[in-house]
């Protein structure tokens, strides 16, 4: 393991995270598209997004019920994920290639994540 | 309408660095009537959309330095964090007026920073304990540099990850003046640097920003992907464009930001 291979991992990890996310929220919107077409559409004053999708099990217990908007919001979720998992990614890279200082470094970064993920549900 | 902004927006993010946020926040807000909090929310999703296409081909061919990405971005989290807590607090104008000042304020130093800075070698003491120098192609070749003022940096960044939680924009903008004039970082070497970060500064605020209620995916869904589709071809086109000619970029783009958001901000329209 160097640093190239490392990069080489971690770009290929962020593509596929991406691509899975962006087919995730595309049938979420196709099947949305095909129930909601005719319902007008208003966002200029602000109303917080439905309970139902703000959390892990509230998403969840809508993509079980093939709720079109909380599969949109799995896809949502994936992309959020990718960054995290590319942070993932680098502390075990930097640990096989036995750089502990980044390794560390690394993980710090990714106990600050996951804080602020577990903080806020 | 929403899909072909966002796909500006992501084309001129992943070219500049700078995420799509600051597009998409003026496009749905401005042009759309978006209220400013969902406008924040879908701004977060083509943050990362941004950061994790364009760096898909960025690190790859070697521009993003990413021991430089992983230190800085313990500075960049935390201001995260703190930003994103303070957010629910403040009305969406202040919000549009604070987002204008900061940036004008990164037009202003881009450029100033137009004349190129020769290429330096370690200059920083603890630059070279972290091994933060690296090297990047020009015409084909690999080109070493150095790096400066790790500290100043290093606090750069907190503001800027504070930004970011307060605003829902990836504050690419700080993040690029933090290494290009602070630590004296390549300009393109700093902008992908950039576009590598601020996905992991979004995530860091962007379970706070779902659980509030802020991502709502009807408005989330084109922008995203319209978002990924633009910063794909942005990288693309960034590996041969001359370094002037996207310094010029960054700072018409956000020039011309900064002034709409200022002057709707204050009259009170967003």
């Amino acid at each position: 393991m160097d640093d190239r291979r490392l990069e080489s991992i971690i770009g290929q990890l962020l593509r596929a995270g991406v691509l899975v996310a962006a087919a995730t929220v595309l049938i979420g919107g196709a099947l949305y598209l095909a129930g909601h077409h005719a319902e007008p559409a208003s966002y200029h004053t602000f109303h917080a997004a439905g309970s139902n999708i703000r959390s892990l099990s509230g998403i969840a217990i809508g993509v079980a019920h093939g709720d079109s908007v909380a599969i949109m919001q799995l896809g949502l979720l994936l992309l959020v994920l990718t960054p995290i998992a590319r942070v993932v990614t680098a502390v075990v890279g930097f640990l096989l290639e036995r750089d502990l200082m980044y390794a560390v470094i690394s993980a710090i970064v990714l106990a600050i994540l996951m804080f602020s993920l577990v903080h806020a549900s | 309408m929403v899909f072909v902004l966002s796909a500006l927006a992501g084309f001129l993010g992943a070219l500049t660095g700078l995420g799509g946020g600051v597009v998409v926040v003026p496009a749905l807000t401005l042009a759309l009537g978006v209220d400013m909090k969902y406008a924040i929310g879908a701004s977060l999703v083509s943050v990362i959309a941004t950061s994790s296409g364009a760096a898909s081909a960025y690190v790859r061919e070697g521009f993003s330095n990413i021991r430089i990405g992983m230190f800085l971005e313990i500075a960049t989290t935390v201001g995260a964090v703190a930003g994103a807590f303070l957010a629910g607090r403040f009305s969406t104008h202040a919000l549009a007026i604070v987002f204008g000042l900061v940036l004008l304020q990164s037009a202003y130093h881009s450029f100033k920073g137009l004349a190129v800075h020769p290429e330096i070698q370690e200059c920083d003491k603890l630059a070279t304990r972290l091994r933060l120098g690296g090297d990047y192609p020009v015409d084909g070749e690999r080109r070493k540099y150095g790096v400066c003022n790790v500290p100043g940096g290093f606090a750069t960044m907190f503001g800027a990850g504070a930004l970011s939680g307060l605003l829902g924009i990836g504050s690419g903008a700080v993040k690029v003046i933090a290494m290009d004039s602070i630590m004296r970082i390549p300009f393109k070497v700093s902008t992908t640097t950039s576009n590598f970060m601020i996905g992991v500064t979004a995530a860091a605020s962007a379970g706070l920003y779902l659980e509030r209620g802020y991502i709502d995916p009807r408005v989330a869904m084109p922008v995203m992907l319209g978002v990924l589709l633009g910063a794909l071809t942005g990288a693309k086109v960034l590996v041969h464009a001359p370094v002037k000619a996207l310094r010029i970029v960054f700072g018409v783009v956000i020039l011309a930001l900064a002034v709409e958001m200022i002057v709707n901000g204050i009259s009170g329209k967003v």
